[in-house]
C-alpha cells in the first residue's frame, strides 16, 4: 500500500481526451480545457508523431494518462510486458494523474478492446486489490479507479458498487475517478437513484470526474438500455447529476471524454466551456 | 451460479452460446439481449480497428465485405496484447487464405504494405548522418563500410504492384496500376512514412545491410540477385528517405 499523498494534482477545471486531430487548435488557443488526458495504450508505440505530439502536449498543459488495457478485474495476473509499458510511459512523462477501471479486457492472452463487467464479491475484492497494490507499486505512484458502466448485474455479487470501491480505496490507498456519464448510465439500466450512488460513493477519494455521451436502446422488455459510447454531447440529466455531486464534493477535475464520431475541436470546446460554468457555481 | 471470464468470453466471442446463467437483470431475470452489449462492442471496436488499419485492403474490397472479413478475423486472432496500434499481423496470411478471395492475388502483400506503413509510423525517432558523410569516404572504404538503418525502414517485396495499387487508393489523380512486380521500400523522414519503388535488386541489397553485410559484400548479393542492380540509385532512396542513421568503416 503506497502512501495516498498526490504527488501532483490535476487543476479543480476541465479537460478533454485529446485527439491528434484537435492538435494544432489546442496548442494555438485551448480555450477553457486546462488539461488533457490521454489513452496510455495509444502512446505506447516507440517514436513518431503520437510521441512528439505528448512531448510538446505535456511542456503546456497537466497531463492525465487514462489506461484501457490493463485488464484490473481479470482473473488472470496482470500482464507483466504491460506493466512495463505504463511503467515507462508514466515515467518519461511524469503526469499528474494515472488512472484505470474497475474492468476486465484480457483473458487467456487475449485482448478484447472492451470493458468487461465482474461480480462485487469478497474474492474479486481481494484479487482487485492484489493489482492495484502490484500496479502501484510498479508504477511508484497512487492510481485512480474508475466506476464502470454497467448493462446487467452478477447474481454472485454481494457488495454495492461504492461500498466495493470504497473499500478497494481504504485497502490500496488508490483515489477513484468518478464517471458521473457511467453513474446515469448504470442507474437508468439497473434501475437504482443516481442520486442515491453519489450520496453512498466516498466522494473525499474523488480526484477525477468523466462525463461522456451515451447512445439509448432497449432490452427484451423494452425497458430503456443506455450505452456508454462517447460519441456525442454529455445529456442535460448528466450535467444535473454533475451539479448535484460537486455540489457535495467541492470542485473537482471534470474531463469531457468524446471516442467516437469525434467532432470539430469547437463543439469539444463548448462541452468544456460548460464544464467550466458548472465548477464556477461551486464554492471551493 | 457464478460466472468465470472463460464462460463470460465464449458467450461473448460466439453469439451461438446461450448467455451464461448468473447474468441478470435488476429484476433478477436472465440478462438476455443486455450481454449483446458486450458482444456488440467487442466485435464492433475490433472491427473499426481493422478498417483504420488497412483502408486500402477496406477499398478495394468494400465496407461490407471488410466487416464481414474482419468479423471472421477477430474471432480466429483476436488481439494478444492491448496496442492496437499492431493489431492486424496475421492479416495478410488470412486475406491469402480465403478461398473466396484467390482471384485478387495481391491482398495479401497490399496488406503487408499497410502494416509496414503503421510500423514506420510508430517506430523510434533516429537522426540521419550528414548529407556528405559518405562522400569523404574512398571507393574502397565505402565497400567496406556498414550503415545502421532508420528503426522505421521497411521492405516489401511483391510479384504484384503494391505501391502503384496503394497511391491509386490513396492519391487523387493516380495512374491505374499496371500488371509488374513491385518491392517497396518504407522510410519515415521527420512522422510521415514514405512508400517508394525499389529498383532490381534494391530489395537484397538493403536487407543484406539489416543483416550486418558490408555495403560491399550487400552489393555482391543485389548484383547476384539481379545483374542491372543499381547501387547509386538505392543508396539516393536511403539518403533521401533520412534512413541511414550510421557509419561503421571497418579497420
Amino acid at each position: 500500500m503506497l502512501d495516498s499523498a498526490a504527488r501532483d494534482r490535476l487543476p479543480a477545471a476541465p479537460g478533454v481526451g485529446y485527439k491528434p486531430q484537435h492538435f494544432a487548435q489546442i496548442t494555438a488557443d485551448p480555450g477553457s480545457v486546462k488539461w488533457l488526458e490521454i489513452h496510455a495504450e495509444n502512446y505506447m508505440g516507440d517514436g513518431g508523431r503520437p510521441i512528439a505530439q505528448l512531448r510538446n502536449l505535456s511542456e503546456n498543459f497537466a497531463m492525465s494518462v487514462h489506461g484501457v488495457g490493463l485488464s484490473i478485474g481479470g482473473e488472470g495476473p496482470l500482464d507483466t510486458d504491460h506493466l512495463a509499458r505504463l511503467k515507462h510511459l508514466v515515467g518519461w512523462l511524469n503526469p499528474a494523474s494515472f488512472s484505470e477501471h474497475l474492468a476486465w479486457s484480457t483473458h487467456d492472452s487475449h485482448f478484447y478492446n472492451d470493458l468487461l463487467p465482474l461480480p462485487y464479491t469478497d474474492t474479486s475484492l481481494q484479487r482487485i486489490c492484489d493489482h492495484i497494490n502490484e500496479l502501484q507499486d510498479t508504477i511508484g505512484r497512487r492510481m485512480l479507479l474508475e466506476n464502470p458502466s454497467s448493462y446487467l448485474a452478477f447474481a454472485e455479487s454481494t457488495w454495492s458498487e461504492p461500498e466495493f470501491l470504497a473499500e478497494i480505496s481504504r485497502r490500496t490507498g488508490c483515489g477513484l475517478l468518478l464517471d458521473v456519464n457511467n453513474v446515469f448510465v448504470s442507474a437508468t439500466n439497473l434501475d437504482f437513484s443516481p442520486q442515491g450512488y453519489i450520496n453512498a460513493f466516498p466522494l473525499d477519494k474523488v480526484d477525477e470526474i468523466h462525463l461522456g455521451g451515451h447512445d439509448e436502446d432497449e432490452d427484451d422488455h423494452g425497458r430503456p438500455l443506455l450505452i456508454d459510447s462517447h460519441g456525442r454531447e454529455v445529456v442535460d440529466p448528466v450535467w444535473a447529476l454533475l451539479d448535484y455531486t460537486l455540489a457535495k464534493s467541492g470542485p473537482k477535475p471534470v474531463l469531457i471524454e468524446w471516442d467516437n464520431d469525434v467532432p470539430d475541436w469547437p463543439v469539444l470546446e463548448a462541452e468544456a466551456a460548460r464544464a467550466a460554468t458548472a465548477l464556477e457555481r461551486v464554492p471551493a | 451460479m457464478s460466472v468465470s471470464q472463460t464462460e463470460f468470453t465464449r458467450a461473448m466471442m460466439d453469439a451461438g452460446q446461450p448467455v451464461p446463467d448468473g447474468l441478470i437483470d435488476h429484476q433478477e431475470q436472465p440478462a438476455g439481449r443486455r450481454f449483446s452489449v458486450y458482444r456488440n462492442n467487442v466485435a464492433v471496436s475490433l472491427t473499426e480497428a481493422m478498417h483504420s488499419a488497412f483502408p486500402v485492403i477496406a477499398k478495394l474490397l468494400g465496407k461490407q465485405n471488410m466487416d464481414g472479413l474482419a468479423g471472421i478475423y477477430l474471432r480466429q486472432h483476436p488481439p494478444s496484447s492491448p496496442l492496437m496500434m499492431f493489431y492486424g499481423e496475421h492479416f495478410p496470411a488470412f486475406l491469402e487464405g480465403m478461398e473466396q478471395l484467390r482471384h485478387l492475388g495481391y491482398l495479401g502483400d497490399v496488406a503487408r504494405l499497410e502494416l509496414g506503413l503503421r510500423r514506420a509510423y510508430h517506430a523510434a525517432d533516429a537522426a540521419p548522418i550528414a548529407p556528405d558523410a559518405l562522400g569523404t569516404l574512398t571507393p574502397d572504404q565505402l565497400m567496406d563500410t556498414r550503415l545502421s538503418l532508420a528503426p522505421a525502414v521497411q521492405v516489401v517485396c511483391s510479384p504484384w504492384p503494391i505501391h502503384a495499387i496503394w497511391r491509386y487508393n490513396t492519391k487523387d489523380g493516380a495512374p491505374k496500376p499496371e500488371a509488374r512486380a513491385e518491392d517497396v521500400l518504407v522510410t519515415r523522414p521527420e512522422f510521415d512514412p514514405t512508400p517508394q519503388v525499389l529498383p532490381p535488386g534494391g530489395a537484397t541489397w538493403i536487407r543484406a545491410l539489416m543483416k550486418g553485410a558490408t555495403i560491399g559484400e550487400a552489393l555482391e548479393q543485389a548484383a547476384a540477385a539481379d545483374e542491372t542492380f543499381d547501387l547509386g540509385a538505392t543508396l539516393a532512396l536511403l539518403l533521401q528517405g533520412g534512413a541511414i542513421t550510421g557509419l561503421d568503416s571497418k579497420g
